[in-house]
């Protein structure tokens, strides 16, 4: 529970929504859009977070969406995690999502929420970081659709007052063979040690990374090494960590030590399953 | 200065098939509601962070935790909670199979567990296994509750 008051608001459409911030915001009542809202109420609990005012998008169709349309899939950002899995249009993305949390709390989280949360896993961009998805978002200039490596550096580089409506991956994305590997120090509910997404786009591997460094990421340069076929594996594995985009976390859930050991098996694995050998 | 008092909405909220009308801050969280205000206390307190699984209720046909919800996105849903199960099945074989100690994460995990068993008549061992990693019980009786689930299943065989 927030301690604080905060306003309500749930509007139907995209331009309520964006109009609903900017008054709010000229009134200093801090609006904050909000989906699934776990984060949002956690944080805020702590009181790390002090929004003034919700903007729930849930009544918004366009956030909803999940369908094929010609040949991309829609998929909305006010879609709780479990409606994605159990849809299961996307075979990637339902398996990288069932790592997050645990299936109750997924039921509430939605993927928006994941996409642009402050927690730094976010595993949920990885297959649209893989798949070149485009990102279709809302703010006081209308409407726009952005590819991913455009707008998506560490975190979604929204501008104040904008917010995803729903992300856009092409058809023959969706069922090309793939790899999700989620590995926690521990059991298997709970923040991950690593999480690693690839996926093979003809006869080339590319991968996604969450729980490595404080971001989740797609690297082409560690692509570029982990494809070089006239060199062994251990080798591929050794120089793409080379290329590894920041500082590796060090924390309670393990060192950086073993981070990249698990990294380098994680990394083998997947290539001896992507690659058939 | 005095604070202001706190804005508070009136709704209603159809809570185990009863019409109930409260006032409530749009702050408040499901679970604060529904034990503060309407006096349903089977649902728990425990983390209050989305992880222990205690406060979990039903949503329409959804399981969620109350203490990550508003109440106020909860009108115009129908919200069952441990007080509005009545002789079901998972209720009983959660006493024939002794799958609780202190009893304090039960109505969490039978919520789950009735969700589950609605949602999925026969669930195979890897949804079940996904759907009680929800849940949290420091007793440790996973092994009873996970029992007392695939007794509900055996019956319905």
């Amino acid at each position: 529970m927030l301690s604080a008051d905060i306003e309500y608001y749930r509007p139907a459409t995209i331009k309520a929504a964006t109009e609903l911030f900017f008054s709010l915001k000229g009134e200093n009542k801090r609006p904050v859009y909000y989906s699934g809202g776990t984060e949002i109420l956690t944080l805020g609990r702590l009181d790390l977070i002090q929004p003034g005012a919700l903007i729930d998008i849930k009544a918004i169709k366009e956030c909803l969406v999940f369908e094929f349309d010609r040949n991309n899939l829609l998929t909305g950002a006010a879609l709780p995690l479990t409606y994605i899995e159990d849809a299961n249009l996307f075979p990637l993305l339902s398996a990288t999502s069932m790592g997050i949390a645990d299936h109750t709390a997924r039921n509430k989280i939605t993927l928006g929420g994941n996409l642009c949360g402050q927690i730094f896993y976010r595993e949920a961009v990885l297959p649209f970081l893989l798949c070149d998805s485009v990102v279709t978002i809302a703010g006081q200039n209308g409407v726009e659709s952005l590819p991913i490596g455009q707008i998506f550096n560490q975190t979604f580089q929204l501008a104040e007052g904008q917010f995803i409506i729903q992300i856009m991956t092409e058809r023959r994305y969706v069922d090309l063979p793939f790899v999700s590997i989620k590995k926690r120090q521990q059991w298997e509910t709970g923040y991950p040690l690593l999480t690693v997404a690839a996926i093979k786009v003809e006869n080339q591997l590319r991968f996604a990374f969450s729980g490595l460094c404080p971001f989740p990421f797609r690297s082409k340069e560690m692509e570029d090494e982990l494809n070089k076929a006239g060199l062994s594996l251990p080798e591929r594995v050794k120089r793409a960590i080379g290329h590894i985009p920041g500082p590796v976390l060090h924390d309670v859930e393990g060192s950086s030590e073993y981070r990249l050991f698990v990294l380098e098996n994680t990394l083998n694995e997947i290539i001896i399953e992507l690659e058939g050998r | 200065m005095a604070a202001s008092p706190p804005q508070k909405i009136n709704v209603s909220l159809d809570v185990n098939g009863e019409t109930r009308n409260v006032a409530i801050r749009p702050a408040d969280t499901l679970l604060f509601i529904l034990r503060e205000y309407l006096g349903l206390t089977g649902a728990k307190p425990g983390c209050l962070n989305g992880d222990c699984g205690a406060c979990s209720v039903m949503v329409d046909h959804t399981v969620y935790k109350s203490c990550i919800m508003l109440a106020v996105e909860a009108v115009g849903s129908k919200v069952t909670t441990i007080e509005g199960l009545k002789d079901s099945p998972i209720q009983h074989a959660f006493i024939e199979n002794f799958a609780f100690q202190c009893g304090y994460c039960t109505p969490g995990f039978i919520m789950n567990c009735h969700a589950l068993l609605k949602n999925h008549p026969q669930p195979t061992y890897e949804v079940i296994k996904e759907w009680l990693s929800s849940n949290i019980c420091r007793c440790t009786c996973y092994e009873e509750i996970q029992e007392a689930v695939m007794s509900v299943i055996e019956k319905r065989e």
